[in-house]
């Protein structure tokens, strides 16, 4: 802990912003890293990322190319792309698409500098690192993100893309973005984050997100985290939705050697609507933790979840999903679905639904089911000429396909299809 | 084409069949028949290759090589086709999609070049006239939500796309009403060949109104008690089983 605190004096000051990190710093000294002895925390150990001290990368100059990003980042040429390099923004590689009048997609740094009252009156206001001892890490430490500013009304129509890449330089180190997202009344765009990596260095991402949607807005999120398998990786997303709005999240996982991934919804104005969807795959030692909770304040509203895991060789998957029905919510609409195929006998799941419901006039159902390949169907394709390879691999995608098919970005969704043909792909038959 | 010798197979310590002998000839047509529990689908499934059958002794040789030694998408690429008695759903593939990485797989195992999406639409067409299929489930997942005469009727149609050599309908009689039976027999009379061969494994000899078959075997206790000709179905329907299953 000491070690951070000599990381911590170094850091930046921005006015407000010094008084905010340190409370955010002696936050995180007062929790410390979680431990399994804490529920939320009870089947993923942080232990190998405490035990290191991961300090933020240092500046250096970017090596990654642009044809790199055109490589790795899910993305069309229209979007609107901020590209960030071990935690530090790239201009060179970033592309700006025209964006609607009066909206601002712009890096913390550039906002703090251009509008720092409007980051100061939101910053840390959702995500509160009470007790997050991550996001108080994150609040402490971060360097730069993205700031996204949807005024009343306006349609964004070309997603908003933020990639993260690391590479070598990063190894050793820690990148704590962050991004604040103001969506408000009437606006509709989409956010299309990517954690990506060139080679496989070891390092620390710990992600911090906020979103306000206002009311009747629509903010559509899309994370994919394919960090390096030998890094790090805890997101925190924190949403708060006002009347009537309509967010939709969809995670994909399939890098890191232990990834965490909190999405957080919620849902205070009437009517709202919540759909947190995702997809993680993982091999070898990989660990994936999703934990998603949802706290339905407001009536009327409604929420659906459908995450879904394939693991193979001795990975580990957590689902943890936590929907909270406060006595106001009356006609709360909540479904939780949680399903995971195991291709081997040494991959693990764990699955913990806690539903907390202290209204009486409320629908709230949860699912869960672990798998294995349904042998029966890989003997009816290959009766029909497919090989046995090819076999598995296609059942594995249709497992997975009820979620890919959520997403609505034709790109993206091709482009994740083919990593899930990727991913399990024996080189060698058993 | 098929000769059976001698063929004994287990389900863990359980033997089914108990030595079945049975050669099929191209352009034969035959009927294996009998009462529930005889082993006859067993016997579809092992030629087929099932992973849950273990033939303890005894060989199947087809056109000349060993059948039990091959995988069973060798089997089909080698031209053996079994339709199932519960086609298995694969929600998330389509069907278009599974008949086309069949089709492929075939063709490039005969050093054939892959044939692209909509070649293979084109293709299509006239298949699914013959069983009376709409195009739309072509883009519906393999069985998923499917009556049961809409999965057997795709059996048929996975068989006109994949032409095997040896084709063996497992009970596709069963759970038929009329109208589906009448669709399914006529696409099973229009592939037929002179260099092709059909098993038709059945309970009833209702199916056999439709495809006439050139032979047709009694199957009870893992044995063959009986074969004959086509008279031998209309026998069995009059007069049951218990006639020549009695002591098997």
């Amino acid at each position: 802990m000491s070690t951070y605190a000599d990381a911590f004096a170094a850091g930046p000051s921005h006015g407000w912003l010094p008084e905010l990190r340190k409370s955010a710093f002696d936050r995180f000294t007062a929790l410390g890293f979680p431990t399994t002895r804490n529920e939320d925390w009870h089947f993923t150990s942080v232990t190998k990322i405490a035990e290191r001290t991961f300090k933020p990368v240092k500046p250096g100059t970017c090596a990654v190319s642009q044809k790199a990003v055109e490589r790795m980042a899910h993305g069309e040429a229209d979007w609107h792309r901020l590209v960030f390099v071990n935690g530090r923004f790239e201009r060179g590689l970033s592309h700006f698409a025209e964006l609607p009048a009066d909206v601002t997609v712009a890096t913390l740094n550039e906002m703090l500098k251009e509008s720092p009252e409007f980051v100061a009156e939101r910053l840390g206001k959702l995500a509160s690192f009470d007790a997050h001892p991550f996001t108080a890490l994150n609040t402490a430490f971060t360097q730069d993100g993205v700031v996204i500013h949807v005024p009343r009304g306006v349609v964004v129509d070309a997603p908003i893309q933020i990639v993260h890449i690391c590479d070598d330089k990063a190894a050793g180190g820690a990148v704590h973005p962050r991004l604040l997202v103001v969506a408000e009344a009437q606006s509709q765009f989409t956010i299309v984050e990517s954690y990506l990596a060139v080679g496989t260095p070891s390092y620390f991402t710990n992600a911090v997100a906020e979103i306000e949607v206002g009311s009747g807005a629509r903010v559509d999120h899309y994370k994919v985290q394919q960090e390096s398998t030998e890094a790090f990786h805890v997101g925190t997303v924190q949403v708060t939705q006002a009347r009537d709005s309509v967010y939709h999240s969809f995670s994909f996982a399939s890098g890191a050697a232990l990834s965490r991934t909190n999405v957080y919804t919620r849902l205070i104005g009437e009517g709202a609507e919540a759909k947190l969807n995702g997809l993680y795959l993982v091999d070898g030692t990989q660990h994936a933790d999703h934990q998603t909770f949802v706290e339905h304040i407001a009536p009327k509203c409604a929420s659906r979840e459908l995450y879904k895991g394939v693991l193979d060789g001795t990975s580990h998957g957590v689902f943890n999903g936590k929907v909270y029905v406060d006595p106001l919510a009356q006609k709360t609409d909540g479904k939780q679905t949680n399903h995971a195929l195991l291709l081997s006998e040494g991959s693990r799941v764990d699955t913990k639904p806690q539903l907390e419901i202290f209204a009486d006039d409320v629908k709230c159902t949860h699912g869960a089911t672990v798998g294995k390949l349904d042998q029966v169907g890989l003997f009816y394709m290959k009766s029909r000429g497919i090989n046995a390879e090819a076999a598995r691999t296609l059942l594995i995608y249709a497992f997975a396909a009820e979620v890919l098919e959520t997403i609505e970005l034709d790109g993206l969704r091709t482009q994740l299809e083919a990593a899930v043909f990727e991913q399990f792909v024996r080189t060698t038959p058993e | 084409m098929l000769t059976i010798d001698n063929l004994h197979a287990n389900v863990g310590d359980k033997e089914i069949l108990k030595g079945i002998s049975l050669t099929v000839n191209a352009g034969e047509v035959h009927a294996i028949m009998g009462p529930n529990g005889s082993g006859k689908s067993t016997l579809a499934q092992v030629i087929a290759g099932h992973p849950g059958y273990a033939v303890t002794s005894g060989s199947i040789t087809y056109d000349g090589t060993d059948l039990l030694a091959q995988q069973p998408e060798e089997r089909a690429q080698h031209g053996v086709f079994l339709a199932f008695q519960y086609p298995v759903e694969i929600p998330g593939v389509t069907n278009a999609y599974f008949l086309r990485s069949a089709y492929n797989e075939i063709r490039k195992s005969k050093g054939e070049e892959e044939v692209d999406p909509m070649d293979f639409l084109d293709l299509m067409e006239q298949k699914l006239k013959l069983v009376e299929m709409d195009e739309v489930m072509l883009h519906r997942s393999v069985n998923a939500g499917f009556s049961g005469g809409e999965k057997k009727r795709n059996e048929i149609l996975q068989m006109a796309v994949l032409a095997p050599k040896l084709a063996i309908l497992d009970e596709t009689d069963s759970g038929l009403d009329i109208d589906a039976l009448r669709i399914v027999a006529h696409g099973v009379n229009q592939l037929k060949r002179p260099d092709n061969a059909t098993i038709l494994v059945t309970h009833y000899q209702r199916l056999l109104n439709y495809i006439v078959p050139d032979f047709v075997h009694v199957l009870a206790g893992g044995r063959i008690v009986k074969s004959g000709g086509k008279e031998l179905a209309l026998e069995l329907e009059a007069k049951g089983y218990d006639w020549i299953t009695e002591g098997a």
